[in-house]
């Protein structure tokens, strides 16, 4: 199996600068939100919730904030960056380009996942203005950060793929997405849930995702960080499977 | 002024393109039923060579670069370029091949210089700025490297399609209706840039509609309609066989029998004697050349006409007429 370096990093490189382009645009909706967030549940509320599990309620909700930033953006991202040739049809270059899978995804997804990075940075800088907070395991988080923005990067590619509209592009992170996430234990701990409503919560993905990187930052969570690695890891591994299929079965692609 | 085919040195020619058997077969959607846009093609294309695919709206020509250059997946046939299987080989082959679509497809954002420095990194080739001036000059849009696509008139976006599909020196090339919707002069500059390109070796493949361009352009000709290539040959052999004048002139006094000085040409009096009717020419300006020199020996005959109809066969007529030929032959 070969490998087109060049081809690959000039997909990358040219998918970072349009982000540059619109880096205004791209980076000011998500950093505002995650302010009023910070001010509305950290400062205002925060204030008067008791501590959760030995942690400030304002430093508890970061890595949830942070979790609901990048999987939107991360989901978004990716999927505008291969909708928007399929849309205006200049895919027919990539398509006749020496490039296979494997190129097309270092290239789109690297620079989602790219982009979802520093998106991260900047909330992560972002939220020291509001709260204290301290990262237990920097570079636990620092590669837990990393692996979600890339399954949620190849999730959001399959999204850009299967999009015949940009209706259904928003669908999926607004009306799964989002709600799973606020479901999903962003600023609350599943424990504070009373029964049957804990057990149901189990199902939701986003809960394992969201503890997983709560425990990078404070050591503990609902959930062992093994299991939320390795349901990231499997969803990952199943994402990049299903694009892989798409690419050689030419679905949305190809005629 | 125009260099004709590469002599075939040893008396063969090099092949670059070979397909066989080429079938694709579009599935209907929801109501629509499939559609049989090509239908068991064969075609050679040899290396050097301008070939120009002529044939009228729907008739597969997308479709059957597209089967090459890997936006349409074949049914079934092979397909092979440089010696090499496509199936097996498709990126050693993709890396040379350049192609300028139908449709105005770009990021109109971008700007021109980018835009083609991107195809060439795209194709795999290291960066050269060199060669990207290169080609922008040559295509007249080193002025407008800077420009956003946007901002240029349709036929410069044109242009920076084909600079797109010549960033990374390809060495076989489509052309997809290279001068549809552009205008005389610019139509004269891309004619211009294809011969260059031939100079340079590179073989080139365009589909159009009309007669003219093939003409002009081409050193082979195939016809394509309904998803069959009906024939290919060399482009003097085929204007020949399919290019034909038609006239009429109405004359002032029936006559009787033709003068034996238009014994040469192909013309009958029909009409009773009211009419001569002129059926001929090669499609390359030989039937207009005799309609003139009819006209003069009407004249010089002191015979008179009140007016004269002349027309070229239409590609509709040449399709109907082929269409007819093969129905007599199968
Ligand atoms: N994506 C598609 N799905 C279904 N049918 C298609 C598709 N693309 C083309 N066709 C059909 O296939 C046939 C050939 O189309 P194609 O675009 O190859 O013709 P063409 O020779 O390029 O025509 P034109 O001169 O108008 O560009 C047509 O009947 C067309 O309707
Ligand atoms: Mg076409």
């Amino acid at each position: 199996m070969s490998f087109n370096l060049t081809s690959a990093l000039t997909i990358y490189r040219n998918e970072l600068l349009r982000f540059l382009r619109t880096v205004f645009g791209s980076l000011i909706s998500p950093v505002l939100t995650t302010c009023l967030y910070f001010i509305v549940f950290g400062a205002a509320i925060g204030g008067r919730m008791d501590q959760v599990g030995g942690v400030d309620y304002g430093a508890f909700i970061v890595p949830g904030l942070l979790l609901l930033t990048m999987l939107s953006e991360s989901t978004s991202n990716a999927s505008f960056g291969i909708y928007m040739p399929r849309f205006t049809g200049s895919i027919y270059e990539l398509l006749s380009a020496p490039v296979g899978v494997a190129e097309t995804l270092v290239g789109f997804v690297g620079a989602a996942v790219t982009k979802s990075l520093i998106l991260a940075l900047i909330i992560l800088t972002t939220a020291t203005f509001f709260v204290d907070y301290q990262i237990a395991h920097p570079v636990f988080a620092f590669f837990y950060i990393l692996l979600v923005a890339s399954a949620f990067s190849l999730l959001g590619f399959i999204l850009g793929l299967w999009a015949d509209g940009f209706e259904k592009l928003q669908m999926v992170p607004l009306l799964i997405l989002t709600p799973l996430t606020f479901l999903g234990g962003t600023f609350y701990s599943i424990d504070m849930l009373a029964e049957p409503w804990r057990t149901v919560a189990l199902f939701n993905p986003i809960v394992y995702l969201v503890s997983g990187l709560r425990w990078t930052f404070y050591g503990q969570a609902d959930v062992d960080i093994a299991t939320a690695t390795g349901l990231t890891v499997g969803f990952l591994i199943l994402c990049v499977a299903v694009i892989t299929v798409i690419f050689h079965t030419g679905w949305r692609l190809r005629e | 002024m125009k260099s004709s085919l590469p002599a075939p040195n040893d008396g063969r020619v090099e092949t670059i393109l070979d397909i066989r058997g080429l079938t694709k077969t579009y599935p209907g959607r929801g109501s629509a039923p499939p559609v049989d846009a090509l239908k068991n093609v064969d075609l050679t294309i040899r290396k050097g060579e301008i070939f120009a695919l002529l044939g009228p709206n729907g008739a597969g020509k997308t479709t059957l670069i597209g089967a090459v250059c890997g936006m349409v997946r074949p049914t079934s046939g092979s397909i092979h370029a440089f010696g090499l299987d496509m199936k097996h080989d498709w990126r050693t082959m993709r890396a040379r091949i350049g192609l300028v679509p139908q449709e105005m497809s770009v990021d109109i954002f971008e700007k021109v210089h980018r835009s083609v420095a991107y195809s060439r990194g795209l194709f795999g080739r290291k960066a050269d700025p060199a060669r990207i001036e290169e080609v922008l000059r040559t295509l007249s849009l080193w002025d407008k490297r800077d420009s956003q696509l946007r901002a240029l008139s349709g036929g410069m976006k044109r242009r920076v399609l084909i600079a797109k599909a010549l960033a990374h020196d390809p060495d076989l090339l489509f052309l997809d209706e290279p001068t549809a919707g552009v205008d005389v002069e610019l139509r004269r500059d891309m004619w211009n840039t294809i011969d260059k390109l031939r100079e340079q070796g590179v073989t080139v493949i365009l589909t159009t509609h009309y007669i003219e361009e093939a003409e002009e352009m081409a050193d082979r000709v195939g016809v394509i309609n309904k998803g069959r290539i009906l024939l290919v040959d060399d482009k003097d052999a085929i204007m020949g066989r399919l290019g034909r004048t038609e006239a009429e002139f109405t004359l002032s006094q029936p006559l009787a029998s033709l003068p034996a000085s238009l014994s040469d040409l192909p013309v009958t009096l029909e009409n009773d004697g009211r009419t001569i009717a002129f059926r001929g020419g090669d499609g390359s300006g030989l039937g207009k050349e005799q309609v003139a020199a009819l006209a003069q020996t009407l004249v010089r005959e002191n015979i008179g006409y009140t007016a004269i109809d002349q027309r070229e066969s239409s590609l509709e007529d040449i399709f109907v007429k082929l269409v007819e030929e093969e129905g007599a032959t199968s």
